[in-house]
């Protein structure tokens, strides 16, 4: 748990086992659990320090918040698999737009080019 | 001016038409790629150097007989000193014209800058939950997926190169080796910045023949630039293989992970049938003297219409 990068993927880790939405105290229990089992050194965590990343999540639009009781409840906003899907139709779409944001090893193929590789290697 | 200004019109038609037609189909990019990727990018600079100049110039011709001598009429204008008739409607709008569209080139090339810059930002949030760090690999990730992928996301200092799971399965170490040589050129050789401007440049002026035709040309040259780099380093079967065992395994998946992209598939580019092609049938590369040749005349192009606005009296 060295970086906030590290935190908030344990943090959304958390979010997505759990379906309903749960509170920063909870989830800085579960987190003290998960560390304590990998490395018993480790300092206990603080709650704020969960807070500080759960209000980082909400701003990229990954988790969402429940005001609605005190303290406030969090959710992640879609499933891991979603998020998945999304990365991986960035990666692999065709819009011309997104050629800029990342360099693919290999770029659009139809179906029929890739059926004429797949002869070619002679794979099924 | 005056002559300047349909000069430059002359050359700005050239250069938005049948100069990129004749490139874009012509066979010797592929074996001078360096060259190639020069010409495209001055076909650019002077294009939109002289789109802006002639309007510029031929809006100045009442006001003087160079720019210089032009742009200090205008300025008199602009304070008032000077009357607006000395200038003519018809000039007025010439002027008008060219300002605005400067003003599109330099919103439109900050904005693609801005998207593009966003976008990377939120793929990189995604792949900081998705991803873990590889083990034994440094600014590389590993993402939990079947589709065979490979692609770095460009940022300074946080630039990282992505593989599946998938593509680590289905590679030997020495194909692997030859994608993450491809992928670390693309790196090194700041290939996100040519993508960046061409992109640009392609939704400024989509109606233009030179800019879809330019950008498609730039994103298949850097494919064969980086393809080079890797085949001083692995052989040429290995890469060939890795191309052909990525891109069949990549069109392999299931509908619901591309979701309805293939809807948006605008232009399928033939970017992977090219590199085949180039690397399965070789062409000798062109003879440095040609290409030495193709840079020079690059220059020159970017240069005429520089000195045609810049130098005073070279025509009328």
């Amino acid at each position: 748990m060295a970086t906030l990068g590290d935190l908030e993927r344990a943090v959304m880790d958390l979010l997505w086992e759990h379906q309903e939405a749960i509170t920063a105290n909870i989830l800085r229990d579960l987190l003290s659990q998960r560390t304590t089992d990998d490395n018993a050194e480790s300092r206990p965590l603080a709650v704020t320090t969960v807070l500080t990343v759960l209000s980082r999540l909400e701003k990229k639009g990954l988790v969402e918040r429940e005001r609605a009781s005190r303290p406030h409840r969090y959710r992640a906003v879609t499933s891991r698999e979603e998020h998945t899907a999304e990365l991986m139709l960035e990666v692999l779409g065709s819009a011309p737009d997104r050629e800029a944001v990342l360099a693919r090893f290999i770029g659009t193929v139809s179906p029929g080019e890739a059926q004429t590789l797949r002869t070619l290697l002679g794979r099924p | 001016m005056f002559w300047t200004s349909w000069f430059l019109a002359a050359l700005a038609i050239a250069l938005a038409w049948p100069v990129p037609v004749f490139l874009s189909r012509a066979a010797w990019p592929a074996r001078a790629p360096f060259a190639a990727m020069v010409l495209w990018q001055s076909i650019a600079l002077a294009g939109g150097l002289s789109m802006i100049g002639a309007m510029l110039c031929w809006g100045l011709v009442p006001l003087g007989e160079n720019l210089a001598s032009g742009l200090h009429g205008l300025a008199l204008i602009l304070l008032g000193r000077d009357s607006l008739d000395t200038l003519g409607l018809i000039h007025a709008f010439a002027l008008s014209a060219a300002a605005l569209l400067s003003a599109h080139l330099v919103f439109t090339l900050w904005l693609t800058y801005y998207r593009i810059q966003r976008q990377r930002s939120r793929h990189r949030d995604l792949l900081n939950l998705l991803s873990s760090p590889s083990t034994d690999r440094p600014d590389t990730l590993v993402i939990n997926h079947q589709a065979p992928v490979a692609y770095c996301l460009p940022g300074g200092s946080r630039s990282v190169t992505v593989l599946s799971e998938g593509l680590l399965e289905l590679l030997s170490p020495e194909e692997l080796h030859a994608v993450l040589l491809h992928e670390q050129t693309h790196l090194l050789q700041r290939h996100h910045l040519l993508l960046w401007a061409f992109a640009a440049w392609r939704s400024a002026l989509p109606w233009l023949p030179t800019s879809k035709l330019a950008q498609q040309a730039v994103s298949s040259l850097i494919e064969i630039m980086a393809d080079d780099v890797a085949l001083r380093s692995v052989d040429k079967a290995t890469l060939v293989t890795a191309i052909a065992l990525v891109a069949s395994g990549s069109a392999q998946l299931p509908a619901d992970t591309l979701m309805a992209d293939n809807a948006s598939q605008i232009d399928t580019p033939t970017t992977t049938s090219a590199r085949l092609s180039k690397l399965l049938a070789p062409a000798p590369a062109l003879a440095t003297g040609r290409q030495v040749l193709i840079i020079a005349g690059a220059l020159m192009l970017l240069a005429i219409p520089t000195a045609l606005l810049l130098v005073p009296g070279i025509l009328a």
